[in-house]
């Protein structure tokens, strides 16, 4: 009870900070400080969005379809590699160190390359989800897997526990938190890949629709679609945390 | 016959010898402690006799089986709880009978059936986390029954409890032991625990470890309350504390 009490008080003091620093925003515009061409009132972005929410939320879609298969593929990928990889050791000595290498590569880097492979549809996008996505999915749950309790471990095998079941009982769900945290900032990775592929290249999406605002200096609307993309975002984050919960229910207490 | 026999059981880690030529035996519902001091090779012994290691010689054998490197035949329980944290205890209870392939419902059904008994009611559907020490030992403990009704090995299963607490698990196991017969060898340092809980005791002495003494506990069970004040539990306590006495002088000598 305390502790509720303690979280809403904390979340009081977040939404006074976010709502001064907007007040403030708006009192600049308002006397003009900056030039209001240049920077758009809180107001102003605020009656963007309403204006163009139809063009918006069409636009959304094509971006949450593409981040949404990328990132579903993503998983799947991860998942299997660090299973394969957990049970075997000789995949996993060949291709870890090939799998933080991959990390270096900035996936803005690949983003051209991909768009002249695959042209502007949908294929490219997701790849480029796919790659971003897999690395904290599966070394979350490689190092989930890698850290079970040996003890545990020890203790299923006396009762005549396989290794599929080792698997099973021990290792999958022992992995769980690191799984969902790597879930976490794979989906905010999936979002920001799909409009990043956009910029580049393709019909629809939040991100073309970006740089159609850019060119026609829409710095309004430009702010409307930053803010709905952080809000998307925000959105597929606090999913993996009710998603979490639901799967997770021994972490109540 | 003895329903399980450890013959000539030796065992080396790294050319360094850790167990020689141990023998020993179990009979049906009898329980049996391993007494030694910690390091001397008490796990090592356990860890053949569950099929968990091969040893280097020697045989165990299950009601005349040869059982020896087979693992799943007898049940094993350390001296943590180990109760699965993201599992109820009813499925954790469970999970030896899932593993050897019953199904869900069945291995819940079969598992709850004994929860009145080793006094778990009510907590089927807890989580680990939920329960206090006494009461995963004892979850531990029924686990370890459902994973075999033969034999159990108890590696320290009451050493991380508090005094206290202690107490009254020893009372609640002498309980539980006299309705379910679980034969049982459980290994502990503390002497009074082993005159208190069980039939006979081995001791386990010397550097590679040996059977040095056998003791039979002779009060009959169920135990009377005052057992560890009488005048015979004394003098069972001063005949091991003698001989353990003997063998480290006999070790700082050599």
């Amino acid at each position: 009870m305390k502790e509720k009490l303690q979280n809403t008080t904390n979340k009081c003091w977040s939404v006074a900070a976010i709502a001064g620093i907007l007040l403030i925003w708006q009192f600049i515009c308002v006397l003009e400080w900056v030039d209001g061409f240049m920077l758009p009132s809180p107001i102003q972005v605020l009656v963007a969005f309403i204006e163009e929410f139809p063009i918006l939320m069409e636009n959304s879609v094509v971006t949450l379809a593409e981040a949404f298969i990328g990132l579903g593929m993503g998983i799947l990928f991860g998942f299997i590699m660090a299973v394969l990889m957990d049970q075997f050791d000789v995949l996993y000595k060949a291709f870890y160190p090939l799998i933080i290498l991959t990390q270096t590569v900035p996936a803005v880097a690949i983003a051209p390359l991909l768009v002249l492979w695959f042209g502007y549809e949908m294929t490219p996008k997701v790849i480029l989800i796919v790659i971003t996505t897999f690395f904290p999915i599966a070394v979350g749950l490689l190092n989930g897997f890698k850290s079970a309790d040996r003890d545990a471990i020890h203790l299923l095998r006396a009762m005549g526990a396989g290794r599929w079941q080792i698997f099973r009982y021990i290792k999958l769900p022992g992995a769980a938190s690191q799984f969902f945290a790597g879930l976490r900032i794979s989906a905010s990775y999936a979002v920001v890949g799909a409009v990043i592929s956009e910029w580049l290249g393709g019909f629809a999406g939040l991100g073309v629709y970006m740089t159609r605002v850019k060119k026609a200096f829409s710095f309004d609307k430009m702010f409307a679609v930053i803010f709905l993309i952080s809000f998307i975002s925000l959105l597929l984050m606090k999913a993996v945390d009710i998603l979490q919960k639901k799967c997770m229910p021994w972490e109540k207490e | 016959m003895a329903l399980l026999q450890v013959k000539g059981v030796s065992k080396s880690f790294d050319k360094e010898e850790i167990i020689r030529q141990i023998s020993l035996e179990l009979k049906e519902g009898e329980i049996v402690s391993l007494l030694g001091v910690s390091g001397g090779g008490k796990t090592t012994l356990f860890n053949i006799i569950a099929g968990l290691s091969e040893p280097d010689e020697g045989e165990v054998y299950l009601d005349g089986e040869n059982i020896t490197g087979r693992p799943g035949k007898i049940s094993y329980m350390l001296q943590k709880d180990l109760l699965l944290p993201y599992r109820t205890i009813v499925d954790n209870v469970a999970l030896p009978l899932m593993i050897r392939g019953k199904n869900k419902k069945e291995a819940r059904k079969k598992a709850s059936s004994y929860f009145n008994e080793f006094g778990l009611e009510g907590t089927e559907r807890k989580y680990p986390a939920q329960l206090s020490g006494g009461m995963k030992q004892r979850a531990a403990l029924l686990r370890t029954y459902l994973f075999s009704e033969k034999v159990a090995l108890l590696d320290e299963p009451f050493s991380a409890l508090d005094m206290l607490t202690k107490g009254a698990v020893h009372e609640w196991y002498l309980d539980v032991m006299e309705k379910i017969k679980l034969s049982t060898i459980f290994i502990t340092h503390d002497i009074d625990e082993a005159i208190l809980l069980s039939d006979r005791i081995y001791l386990l002495t010397g550097k590679p470890g040996t059977l040095t003494k056998e003791i039979a506990i002779k009060e009959a069970r169920p135990r009377r309350k005052d057992f560890n004040l009488s005048e015979e539990f004394l003098a069972y306590k001063r005949e091991i504390m003698g001989h353990l006495e003997g063998e480290n002088s006999g070790l700082a000598i050599k």
